[in-house]
């Protein structure tokens, strides 16, 4: 557990992770007060990666769990193992078991619980919570947010059969959003909140040079610098940091060493996903190039 | 660093309070959070001292300038700390455009009426049968003030259902699925033996509305009316449940009158609507407009199926091309476009504006609204609506 928030961003660092100061003080508190990290910001600029670089970070397990529509108890929190189950009762019959209270608790013993990602969550390995990474919770329903909000309160989860089960202690937990929907206000006041923006070009220089290795400088300023410059462009969908690295590993596979508007218009599919968007860059791919020449 | 200083404790507390006379909600646990993580953090580094505050206290990344600007006059009054010029200067608040507004927007301006003319007393009575109907097919724009006033009252009575979605949550009951959760739980009265098979199937759930409404010049007859239409229906809506009713004006410029329409009392409402919309009675860019919306809304707003109304009479001063292209962009992300268009009452209209003529490949309904009764027959519409794309599709 990092002791401040330097220590915080410097132990980030060394898993790969460039954050900037806003987001390692989040960070920090987060771990510190123990309270849930909410993170907010346009797709592809490293949510989901920093939960996993945490994990990483406090040697402990991460678990994920995807938010969709109608994500419900059975599949977010714990089901039963019905088909066992009812193997189990007739197993008991079999032996001459007529005590209706005895089968009861036989078939719903922990044996037969199926733990789900938050269930999962409250256990503790070798003494270290998990980081429970709560992926796109925008996808999700009110009715699981509810659920949610008395999780995320309490780290305890009643199962009617058994009883309640609370953490030994509560994981870290991670929420991101891409705000197709407006999460709760409740649920947000709960969490520490941070709003991931497009790195500068200094930020996303240092991104791609640690994780696209063996990149050359040049060709790595210029592809930074062109992807800066697109960003200003009016665009449906800006690339974000994990297109841009993408397209950095792309220019290397190819064995450029160099940007050229070639190159940039028959590689600009990695960069962006609207065909209206590449049609609009293509038309400026020149420009764009020349401008981001002079930036660097 | 222990935990703060009665001092500092204090300060925050007050800073808290300046945050909500700004207008954002902060809530006393979000204090408490605050002050526990300044006992964590170096309070002496700015940087650190402004993040903290802000991921403790904030919610909501629109409201980030806001925040910055209150934290920086705070803060610096005080005189206690010097904070980066490049974390502030990035936030500062442009200048309030300081504008002449018309009166009171949603009504006749009272300057218009002339003094020879006295204001004709606004009867409050019920209305008879025949009266009500002769009300409801009067156009808007041919209403007297009192007659407005009659039809207003009208509005607000009008009931409806939203129309529905099939969600992907489950509820018990119905037989679309095999239930075996409960199933199982019957089947212990019976030793283990499966003998009622119990079924869930999939919840219904009001579909989100979004609401773009034309204030430019050519609209401004109808435009009252049509707000007090949106404030009426905002209210219906979410009395019958549905959370979600989102409106914008637009005419060069789009705003979002979401939370201010929210307001219990229409004339708080409307006057209030009259402040924040800059573009009102101005010139009409609608494909710049919708471009805006589908850049910085569509994707948060229309999610879960919305059902769009455009209320417009298609005057369109921009690129015909923009309006068509950004026109096909929000349909294919909504379930269904309706145009409400209040012309279309005229007998003989014919909808040849290059506006519309652009925008028209593209509606699933292009429908009036210059009356009484043809925003009932959208009620009507809109309750019918198919739970698939209809079959304009």
């Amino acid at each position: 557990m990092p002791k401040s928030v330097e220590e915080t961003q410097r132990a980030l660092e060394a898993h790969h992770y460039i954050a900037d100061k806003g987001l390692s003080v989040a960070v920090f508190l987060a771990l510190k007060l123990g309270r849930p990290l909410l993170l907010e910001g346009e797709p592809g600029v490293g949510k989901t990666e920093i939960v996993k670089v945490l994990a990483e970070m406090l040697s402990t397990r991460l678990i994920r769990l995807q938010c969709y529509e109608g994500l419900d108890i059975s599949h977010a929190v714990y089901e039963w193992d019905y088909a066992r189950q009812l193997m189990q009762i007739r197993l008991l019959e079999a032996s001459g078991e007529r005590d209706q209270e005895k089968v009861r608790h036989e078939v719903f013993s922990q044996e037969f619980l199926l733990k789900r990602p938050l269930l999962q969550a409250l256990e503790s390995q070798n003494g270290k919570a998990p980081v429970l990474l709560i992926d796109e919770l925008d996808r999700a329903d009110e009715e699981f947010e509810a659920f949610l909000l008395e999780f995320l309160s309490d780290w305890q989860i009643t199962v009617p059969e058994v009883g309640t089960l609370k953490a030994e202690k509560p994981p870290v937990v991670v929420i991101t959003s891409n705000r197709t929907r407006e999460i709760h206000d409740a649920l947000k006041r709960r969490c520490m909140y941070y709003w991931i923006d497009y790195p500068s070009f200094e930020k996303e220089y240092r991104i791609v040079q640690e994780k696209v290795p063996g990149v050359p400088e040049k060709l790595a300023q210029q592809a930074v610098a062109f992807v800066q410059a697109l960003r200003k462009q009016d665009l449906y969908k800006a690339p974000g940091v994990a297109e841009t690295l993408d397209w950095a590993s792309s220019l290397l596979a190819l064995g450029q060493t160099e940007l050229s508007p070639e190159v940039i218009e028959e590689t600009l599919g990695v960069l962006l996903k609207y065909q209206d968007d590449v049609v609009k860059a293509k038309n400026q791919a020149r420009d764009l190039l020349a401008r981001a020449q002079m930036s660097i | 660093m222990t935990l703060s200083t009665p001092q500092l404790l204090r300060h925050a507390v007050a800073f808290v309070r300046s945050l909500r006379s700004e207008g954002m909600v902060v809530t006393p646990g979000q204090t408490a959070t605050f002050a526990r993580a300044l006992g964590e953090i170096s309070i002496f580094d700015p940087e650190e001292f402004f993040y903290a505050a802000m991921s403790s206290l904030l919610t909501r990344q629109e409201d980030r300038a806001k925040f910055a600007e209150v934290f920086r006059k705070f803060w610096q009054n005080l005189g206690l700390e010097r904070f980066p010029a490049e974390l502030l200067n990035q936030t500062a608040l442009p200048p309030k455009a300081q504008k002449a507004r018309p009166g009171e927007v949603g009504r006749e301006p009272r300057s218009s009426e002339g003094s020879s003319n006295q204001p004709q007393p606004v009867v409050d009575r019920a209305l008879t049968y025949s009266e009500t109907e002769v009300l409801k097919q009067k156009r808007f724009d041919q209403m007297s003030e009192a007659e407005l006033e009659a039809a207003r009252k009208l509005l607000y009575s009008l009931v409806w259902n939203p129309p529905q979605r099939r969600t992907r949550r489950l509820k018990a009951s119905g037989k679309e699925q095999l239930d075996l959760r409960r199933s199982f739980r019957r089947s212990l009265k019976h030793q283990g033996e499966l003998v009622v098979l119990e079924r869930r199937s999939r919840k219904h759930k009001p579909r989100p509305i979004v609401a773009l409404a034309d204030v430019s010049g050519s609209m401004e007859r109808y435009a009252r009316m049509l707000l007090h239409f949106l404030h009426a229906f905002t209210l219906q809506q979410t009395r019958q449940g549905v959370r979600r009713v989102e409106s914008f004006t637009f005419g060069t410029r789009l705003t979002r009158i979401t939370h201010t329409l929210k307001k219990r009392s229409v004339d708080a409402a409307l006057q209030e609507v009259g402040q924040q919309v800059k573009d009102w009675s101005g010139g009409t860019r609608i494909g710049a407009c919708l471009h805006s919306f589908n850049q910085s809304w569509g994707k948060r707003v229309l999610g879960q199926g919305a059902i769009v109304l455009i209320i417009s009479d298609g005057w369109d001063q921009g690129e015909p091309g923009l309006l068509a292209f950004e026109m096909e962009r929000l349909q294919k992300s909504c379930h269904r476009l309706i145009w409400l268009n209040p012309l279309l009452g005229t007998p003989g209209y014919q909808p040849l504006t290059r506006g519309l003529v652009a925008a028209l490949p593209y509606i699933d309904d292009f429908l009036p609204v210059h009356n009484l009764n043809s925003l009932e027959m959208l009620v009507e519409v809109l309750q019918g609506l198919e739970r698939r794309p209809g079959s304009t599709r």
